[in-house]
């Protein structure tokens, strides 16, 4: 066990083997928790839904059976169905379909690509680099962001729309925006947008630190360029931190993404979205006379971003060092 | 307090730039957004001639930098604009300030159950901290955190209202322009203070537990205890109060926010404050509304940050400035 601790404290940037990445040896941790297991379990259940609901759901989504509105559960549909008769676990396929598109493109472009590069970029170089970085982050966290979201949403949707009309029309190729998907470029785009910030910041508080280690003066010293040290030395020794935050957003984006469709500027519909499909029926008469139709996505919501925060909150204590000691 | 002042002057310098940015990405948003004000102020009868004398008289005709100058002098002098819309013609001030009162009510009772339940729920947990009632209490509360509030309210309200009978599920009166009072003894206001404290507490009694878990390692927390003090006393003397002071930075950027209101609280259950303002602003064009809630909204963000910036070092002063590192 002492070795074991004394290797695990091992001055970082001497990644000797796999086997001392911080991002494995968090891992190897988090393995041994019951309750991150099942999150992870859960999360990947409902990512996978989503993931395979052109092959997998047994009815579209705009599939309706009129003759057979609000089912209960049956074998032919296990979750009964809704108001026009479309399949309920169909339609939760679908619904999840959406967030995983949203939440990893915007993750994806944003929190990772945004806010990973800067932050790096902002610690290592420091000078005016940081300073126009960090100025940029003020600005965007002191916007109220709930607020701005639906202003640029709503502004900009039109345009985004008839810009999207006029290509189709030009390029003869129809079905793109019947498909979704210029929605679901806004929706992520503005996300990505408004979402980099708190990474970044976070990032560049790791690597002032780090910056002044040893492992990257002798990187310096043998004239490594700013990019190598940036990638080769220092994105492995936050590589951990990034799944932390990753996990974090994963899930808030997946909440923002239910809370814009809930004020009608999100997805839209008939493409189903679990907010689109928890507001229609979250009306007390309808909740009343048709609890199912609202808990069945309501449900499926909730497991997600309960599985995210617990599962967050475990890496969060893997990660620091200081509680974990104490615990022993 | 060596760099303190240069640190805080800064800041001050920088805070008007930052709301100089906010308040040109918003009205840039606002004026070339698609809903044409007039079209939306004149909606079928679309009269050329007339439309052009109002455009005149609101000054639109005038170029994009001029008409943002004159915004933001009428702004500073405490003229909001007028509404568009919503309630057209009357002016912006007398529509916000009485919703933020509305608003401001439900939030300030949010606010103080949720610290007064969450801080001690938070030392407790953290004195547990090895046995099963630790993880099991944070857990269940980040449990209830991670619902959303959009699936909470329908249950609360069918819970409350409809099963019980209880409380009042609604019963405010939309599009209400004075504000209304409606004290913390009104059964109206339980719904929302419901809603929006179950979501809180987990967040609190985490932060607390953390804080109060480092303290716990602290050289002067063993002392206490080889003094032989009683670990009552060790807990509220000595960790609780030096394990509160993370906990001053969140409640500075909830207090900024207690004007916001809840958009999806007040939409849901009618309660005509600031956060279904905004919404139906937004929905129906009415810009001058918005901006002025943008701008509201970020100024009071601003000045809480400074705020609890620099409060933060003098409560603690291990915390110092060094020039250059933070700003």
């Amino acid at each position: 066990m002492a070795q074991a601790e004394l290797l695990e404290s091992a001055p970082e940037g001497r990644l000797a083997s796999l086997g001392h990445h911080p991002l494995v040896q968090t891992l190897r941790r988090l393995s041994r928790r019951k309750v991150a297991m099942i999150s992870l379990l859960v999360i990947v259940v409902i990512y996978l839904m989503g993931i395979t609901a052109p092959w997998t759901a047994p009815y579209g989504f705009r599939e309706t059976d009129l003759d057979n509105t609000f089912a209960g559960p049956t074998l032919e549909h296990p979750f009964g169905t809704d108001r026009l008769g479309r399949d309920m676990l169909s339609r939760v396929m679908w619904a999840a379909q959406t967030t995983v598109i949203i939440s990893v493109l915007a993750i994806g472009s944003g929190t990772i690509l945004l806010g990973v590069g800067l932050g790096l970029l902002s610690g290592y170089r420091g000078g005016w680099v940081d300073a126009v970085i960090m100025r940029v982050v003020d600005l965007i966290s002191s916007m109220p962001s709930l607020l701005i979201l639906i202003l640029v949403t709503s502004t900009i949707r039109p345009r985004w729309e008839d810009m999207w009309r006029d290509f189709e029309q030009w390029s003869s190729i129809g079905g793109i925006r019947e498909s979704g998907a210029t929605d679901y470029m806004l929706v992520f785009g503005i996300l990505a947008l408004l979402g980099w910030g708190s990474m970044a910041r976070f990032i560049r508080a790791q690597v002032l630190t780090l910056r002044q280690s040893e492992f990257v003066l002798a990187a310096q010293t043998q004239g490594a360029s700013t990019w190598r040290i940036i990638w080769v030395h220092l994105l492995p020794n936050v590589s951990h931190l990034i799944v932390l935050v990753v996990t974090a957003s994963l899930g808030a984006v997946a909440g923002t993404e239910i809370a814009l469709a809930f004020l009608g500027i999100g997805v839209r519909l008939p493409h189903p979205s679990f907010g689109t499909m928890i507001f229609e029926y979250s009306g007390l008469r309808q909740f009343q006379a048709h609890p199912n139709v609202f808990f069945i996505p309501a449900a499926f919501v909730s497991a997600l971003l309960v599985s995210f925060n617990l599962l967050g909150d475990a890496l969060n204590d893997v990660l620091s060092p200081r509680r974990r000691n104490m615990s022993r | 307090m060596q760099g303190l002042l240069p640190y805080v002057t800064r800041r001050l310098l920088w805070a008007p730039v930052l709301l100089f940015v906010v308040s040109l990405v918003t009205f840039a948003l606002g004026r070339y957004g698609p809903g044409d004000p007039i079209a939306v102020l004149q909606a079928q009868r679309l009269d050329p001639e007339v439309a052009e004398s109002i455009r005149h008289e609101r000054g639109l005709d005038q170029p994009f930098v001029e008409q943002y100058l004159t915004y933001i002098s009428n702004f500073l002098r405490g003229d909001l604009g007028e509404s568009f819309s919503i309630y057209r013609g009357i002016p912006v001030q007398d529509i916000i300030f009485p919703r933020m009162w509305v608003s401001f009510q439900y939030s300030f009772l949010v606010l103080i159950i949720t610290y007064a339940i969450g801080i001690p729920i938070g030392i407790f947990t953290a004195l547990k901290q090895g046995t099963w009632l630790d993880p099991f209490v944070i857990g269940g509360f980040l449990f209830i955190a991670s619902i959303p509030v959009l699936v909470v309210i329908p249950i609360l309200q069918w819970l409350f209202a409809l099963q019980l009978g209880w409380l009042p599920s609604g019963g405010w009166q939309i599009n209400e322009i004075a504000g209304i009072e409606f004290g913390i003894f009104d059964k109206r206001i339980m719904l929302p203070v419901i809603a929006l404290t179950l979501p809180g507490l987990g967040g609190v009694a985490r932060l607390m537990r953390i804080s109060t878990l480092e303290v716990l390692g602290e050289d002067f927390v063993r002392t206490a205890r080889a003094k032989g003090l009683h670990e009552i006393t060790v807990a509220s003397r000595h960790v609780a109060r030096n394990s509160l002071l993370p906990l001053v930075t969140i409640m500075g950027y909830e207090l900024a926010g207690l004007m916001g209101g809840a958009i999806f609280t007040e939409t849901l259950l009618g309660i005509p404050g600031v956060g279904q303002l905004a919404f139906q602003a937004i929905t129906s064009n009415d810009y001058d509304i918005v901006m002025a809630l943008v701008l509201l909204g970020a100024s009071a963000f601003i000045v809480a940050m400074l705020v609890v910036d620099i409060a933060y070092t003098f409560v603690d002063p291990r915390v110092r400035y060094r020039p250059g590192e933070l700003l």
